[in-house]
């Protein structure tokens, strides 16, 4: 398999406003996804939150606490998206 | 945090800005079991085992998509070349197991299976004469199937009698897919030394030395890889191919993820990544654009050879380092109507078939995706096939030719074929006949290059 760390990065892409970690943080709360790491740059123009969090004893499948980011996004007009981080490990580790 | 944002950041850039994307999970199955000598238990059985195969390719596929968050386009599926699974069959004409392949595609939701296909480089067998003869109604009553024909290898020589029968095929097939453009042909590959674990079509099939079933991924990035040229407008030919050559390995590694995470869930082993740079006509995704980035003002002039070798290079150099497998093609494509660079290079007239002969001597394939005049003589298209197999034949590489007599079209016509085929610009052929080299007859013998024991 892959990997088999059960933990994701959720990245925030869009225009800087009051709340976005919180926002982000309260869904992955409800979701028990435990936060292991936050950093923040810019992409061109765009302000970048990238949120490192663990599933490990998350009550809710991947699938659907990545739906409630992609809304929760599209609530404030962001870009919330969220990725295993295999494809981080695979791209930028040998 | 293991990963730094740059290197996040990077990776999000080259999916949402740069189109990075998996450009196709093939699923290749072994259809050997299903021979019978009732052509319709065939299809019967044909349609049966990739309906049971197949079943979960696309939820799989849209699973991996969703966890790793990488696009992936195409999910599709390659089988044993038709000709040997119904040569057990008395019949000679098998588009019955082209319609059964095409019901199975549809059923299981893949836009094309690859594998209407005959291996006939030394010669043919009465199997084989049948496939050639069920190509143009196989085509033209399909919408998935995709057929191809090996008529050269370095090892054996090109099959002349099998090229100058496919200029007609060729004809055939438009003829009978005349109202749209001869679009039959654009799902019709010649080939010259065709692999075996090719996951692109139209090209695939599932080749017989391979395992009962077997997953294979084609990744893409032609978007990403000009991006990180552009940046370095003044950086010399050592540098140039470096720059190409991390790209790659970026881009390779995600297929080597996708490709284990898929072979992983479906329970199926792992054949190869194919590190081909395949252009599609989106905005930001050609290959055409590399080598205008590159410093060529319009694909297509004096230099074009030389910026492709150096691009095909530096692509499998960093592709090769990024996974345990690399097999397919392996090579960027240079597909006229599939890049919106060539297309519009061709448009203004910048690229010739010349061009785009001398550019697959050093790349992958061949003269893809090609419209030309709807009157062009069968014998002449059997001869650009002839040219195209020997420069495959010579160089010991695949080559391929997928050409589109578009009926009724002149040079200068636009032919649209919709999707991910594009549209293609009608070029000119040379008008001298070739139909007296083309009716000599017999093989072309294999080439000393050939004599490597």
């Amino acid at each position: 398999m892959p990997s088999s760390s059960n933990r994701i990065i959720v990245t925030v892409i869009g225009r800087d406003q009051v709340g976005i970690i919180a926002a982000v943080s309260a869904v992955l709360a409800e979701a028990h996804a435990n936060i292991v790491d936050i950093s923040q740059t810019t992409l061109q123009e765009f302000f970048a939150m990238i949120m490192m969090a663990d599933l490990e004893h998350s009550t809710q499948p991947f699938a659907e606490i990545k739906e409630r980011l992609n809304a929760k996004g599209d609530e404030m007009g962001l870009r919330i998206d969220a990725q295993h981080e295999a494809v981080f490990n695979y791209m930028h580790r040998v | 945090m293991q990963f730094s944002a740059q290197e996040i950041i990077e990776t999000i850039r080259m999916v949402q800005m740069e189109n990075l994307d998996i450009r196709t999970i093939t699923l290749g199955i072994s259809l050997r079991d299903c021979a019978h000598p009732d052509l319709q238990v065939v299809a019967t059985k044909v349609y049966d085992k990739i309906c049971r195969v197949a079943s979960r390719l696309v939820p799989v596929g849209e699973e991996i998509e969703r966890d790793y968050g990488v696009p992936i386009i195409n999910k599709r599926i390659s089988v044993t070349p038709i000709a040997l699974v119904a040569e057990s069959a008395a019949a000679n004409d098998y588009v019955a197991v082209a319609g059964a392949m095409d019901r199975a595609a549809t059923e299981v939701g893949v836009n094309f299976i690859g594998g209407f296909s005959a291996l006939v480089h030394k010669g043919t067998t009465s199997g084989d004469q049948a496939l050639l003869a069920s190509i143009p109604e196989a085509l033209a009553t399909t919408e998935r199937v995709c057929a191809s024909v090996n008529v050269g290898t370095t090892r054996a020589g090109i099959n002349m009698d099998a090229v100058a029968r496919l200029g007609e095929i060729i004809k055939d097939t438009a003829a009978r897919t005349a109202a749209r453009d001869g679009i039959g042909c654009a799902k019709l590959v010649v080939f010259c030394n065709a692999v075996d674990d090719n996951p692109f079509m139209a090209g695939a099939f599932h080749g017989i030395g391979e395992p009962e079933c077997v997953v294979n991924v084609g990744v893409s990035g032609p978007g990403v890889v000009c991006m990180a040229v552009k940046k370095e407008p003044h950086a010399d030919f050592g540098e140039l191919a470096s720059i190409i050559k991390r790209t790659a390995f970026k881009v390779t590694r995600m297929g080597e993820l996708v490709g284990r995470a898929a072979s992983d869930k479906l329970g199926v082993p792992f054949g190869i990544v194919d590190l081909s740079l395949a252009p599609t006509p989106a905005q930001g995704d050609s290959v055409a654009r590399i080598l205008e980035a590159m410093g060529l003002e319009r694909v297509g002039t004096h230099g074009s050879t030389a910026a492709l070798a150096l691009l095909n290079d530096a692509v499998k150099k960093g592709g090769a380092m990024a996974s345990s497998y690399v097999g397919g093609l392996s090579g960027a494509f240079i597909p006229v109507s599939e890049d919106e660079g060539m297309i519009e290079a061709a448009m203004m007239g910048a690229i010739s078939i010349d061009k785009l002969e001398a550019m697959t001597c050093v790349c992958s394939v061949g003269l893809d995706m090609i419209a030309v005049p709807g009157d062009t003589p069968a014998s002449t298209i059997a001869a650009v096939i002839a040219d195209e197999a020997a420069i495959g034949m010579i160089n010991a590489k695949t080559t391929a030719v997928r050409i589109i007599p578009a009926p009724g079209r002149v040079v200068g016509d636009v032919v649209e074929f919709g999707g991910l085929l594009g549209k293609a610009p009608v070029m000119a052929l040379h008008p001298w006949s070739s139909a007296a080299f083309v009716g000599r007859g017999g093989r072309i013998p294999a080439p000393l290059q050939g004599l490597r024991n």
